[in-house]
C-alpha cells in the first residue's frame, strides 16, 4: 500500500494528461494553465514554506560540531567541520550542499562475531549524489527551450552531457545517470528491512512523480518523436508571456508537463523542500562562537533590574542618617 | 521572525532566480521559424514530397539520417524503399541536399532555434556536393 498507492498517483496523473489530450484536446489546459498554474504555486509555496519556517523559535545557537573548535592559539582547529567564522560556514555549506558532506558520514551498524560493529555506507551518499547532479544539469539543459538565442554555456553543458555520441538524437549521459539512481534510491528503500519499514508514501512519491518525469521525457526524445520546433514555440510563448495554444502536438509532451507541473505543484508541501533548508538548517548554517560570543535568548522576559547603585540614589539620604558607607563617598 | 531580514532577502533572491527566464525574455517574443523549401530544384518537381511525409521528416530525420548512414557504411545497402513503396539512393549528397541545398534556411533555422548541433558537416561539404553534380 505505502508503495502503491503513490504508484497509483503517478500512473493516474500520466493519464489523465494523456487522456486529456489526446481524446479531449485540452491544449489549453495542459500546455498553458495547468503549466503557469504549477510554476505560480511553486515560487509561492516555497516562499511561504521559508518565512514560515523563519517565524519559528531559535532560542538556542546549535551548530553541529563534527572537529576541534577554536580554542587555544596551540591546538589547531578544524575549520570546515567546526566553523567559527562566517567564511568557514560558507566552506562548510559549499561542502554540504554541494558534496553532501554529512551524508558522506553515513554508517552502518552490523553484528559481527557477537560485537556490534560499525562500518562505512557509501552507497546512499552516492546514489543521492548521482541523482542530484543529473537533475541539476537537465535542468539547466533545458533552459534552451526557455532563452533564445541560447546562451553558449547551455549549449556547452548539453555538448558535455551528449559526448559519447551514442546513437540519434544523441544520448544524454544524465538521462541514464537519473534513472539509475533513482531507481536505486527505490530499491534501497524497499530492498533493505529497517528502511523499509520506516519508509512512507511520501518517501515513494517523489521518487515516482521523478521516475515518471524522466522515463516520459525519454521515451518522448527516443520513442513517441516529436519536432522540438513545436515544443520550443510552446516554450517559449509560455516565457515571454505570448502563450500560443499548442494544438496538435503529440500527448507524451503533456503527460511529461503535466508530471513536472505535478512535481513543483507538489514540492514546497513535501519533503523535497529540504532545498530551502540551506539558510534554515541551523546546526549546519551557524558559526561555533557559542563561547566566543554571547548570545542571548531572543525572547527573555525583560527583568527590570536595580543595580546597587541605582539603589544607593534612591536611599542614599536614609542610609546617611543611620551611619551606613555609601559607595559614591 | 528571528534574523528575518536574511530570510526574506534569501526568498528575494529565489524569486528572482525562478523570474531569470521570464525577466530575459521579456519583450523578446520571437516566432518559431519555419524551414524555406524555395530550392530550383524542389521547385522544378512535380509534385513535392520528401523520402517520407513532412512530418515523419520533422520530427524523426535524425533516425532515417542514422539508419542510412549506418545501412551504407556498415552494410553497402544503397536503395532506401520508403513507406510509400518508392526506391531512393540511400545518399546525404545526391538525394538530401541535392534538393535541400539552402542548408542556412532550411538545416540551420530550426537546429539553431531549438539548439541542436548537428555533425553532418564534420565529413559532408555541401560545396563538395555542388561540385559533384
Amino acid at each position: 500500500m505505502k508503495i502503491g498507492i503513490p504508484l497509483l498517483i503517478v500512473v493516474l496523473l500520466a493519464a489523465f494528461a494523456w487522456v486529456g489530450t489526446a481524446y479531449l484536446q485540452w491544449y489549453t489546459l495542459f500546455g498553458i494553465i495547468i503549466p503557469y498554474a504549477a510554476f505560480t504555486l511553486f515560487v509561492m509555496g516555497f516562499v511561504i514554506r521559508l518565512i514560515k519556517w523563519g517565524t519559528s523559535a531559535v532560542p538556542f545557537r546549535i551548530p553541529t560540531t563534527c572537529g576541534q573548535q577554536k580554542s587555544l592559539p596551540w591546538i589547531k582547529q578544524n575549520k570546515l567541520e567546526n566553523p567559527s567564522s562566517f567564511g568557514g560556514v560558507v566552506g562548510r555549506m559549499l561542502l554540504e550542499v554541494l558534496c553532501f558532506r554529512s551524508l558522506f558520514r553515513n554508517a552502518k551498524t552490523d553484528k559481527v562475531d557477537d560485537k556490534l560493529a560499525f562500518g562505512s555506507a557509501k552507497w546512499l551518499w552516492l546514489g543521492a549524489l548521482v541523482f542530484h547532479w543529473s537533475m541539476l544539469i537537465i535542468v539547466f539543459r533545458h533552459l534552451r527551450l526557455f532563452l533564445e538565442p541560447v546562451p553558449a554555456f547551455i549549449q556547452g553543458i548539453e555538448g558535455l552531457d551528449s559526448i559519447l555520441q551514442v546513437g540519434l538524437p544523441l544520448l544524454y549521459i544524465t538521462d541514464v545517470l537519473i534513472v539509475g539512481a533513482l531507481t536505486f534510491l527505490f530499491i534501497r528503500r524497499v530492498v533493505i528491512p529497517q528502511v523499509r519499514y520506516i519508509s512512507l508514501p511520501a518517501d515513494f512519491m517523489p521518487l515516482f512523480l521523478l521516475l515518471g518525469v524522466a522515463i516520459s521525457g525519454i521515451v518522448m526524445r527516443y520513442g513517441f518523436r516529436i519536432d522540438i520546433v513545436d515544443v520550443k514555440e510552446l516554450t517559449m510563448g509560455l516565457a515571454t508571456l505570448n502563450p500560443v495554444a499548442p494544438e496538435g502536438i503529440a500527448p507524451i509532451l503533456f503527460v511529461h508537463l503535466f508530471l513536472v507541473s505535478a512535481l513543483l505543484v507538489y514540492f514546497p508541501w513535501s519533503k523535497l523542500m529540504h532545498a530551502g533548508g540551506i539558510i534554515l538548517s541551523p546546526t549546519r548554517n551557524l558559526a561555533n562562537n557559542n563561547r566566543a560570543k554571547r548570545h542571548v535568548n531572543p525572547w527573555n522576559y525583560p527583568v527590570d533590574v536595580h543595580t546597587y547603585a541605582e539603589y544607593e540614589a534612591e536611599f542614599g539620604e536614609k542610609m546617611k542618617k543611620v551611619g551606613l558607607p555609601l559607595d559614591a563617598e | 521572525m528571528y534574523k528575518g531580514g536574511r530570510i526574506i532577502l534569501f526568498a528575494g533572491l529565489f524569486v528572482l532566480l525562478m523570474a531569470v527566464p521570464l525577466l530575459v525574455n521579456l519583450g523578446n517574443a520571437t516566432a518559431a521559424p519555419t524551414p524555406n523549401v524555395d530550392t530550383p530544384a524542389i521547385n522544378a518537381l512535380s509534385e513535392k514530397q520528401c523520402v517520407e511525409s513532412t512530418e515523419y521528416m520533422r520530427s524523426s530525420h535524425m533516425q532515417l539520417l542514422d539508419e542510412w548512414r549506418n545501412d551504407v557504411v556498415r552494410d553497402g545497402a544503397t536503395d532506401y524503399k520508403s513507406a510509400s513503396g518508392q526506391v531512393y539512393e540511400i545518399s546525404l549528397d545526391d538525394t538530401c541536399l541535392e534538393c535541400h541545398s539552402n542548408r542556412e534556411e532550411f538545416c540551420d533555422s530550426c537546429h539553431e532555434y531549438s539548439s541542436v548541433e548537428l555533425y553532418c558537416w564534420d565529413c559532408h561539404d555541401l560545396a563538395d556536393a555542388k561540385q559533384a553534380n
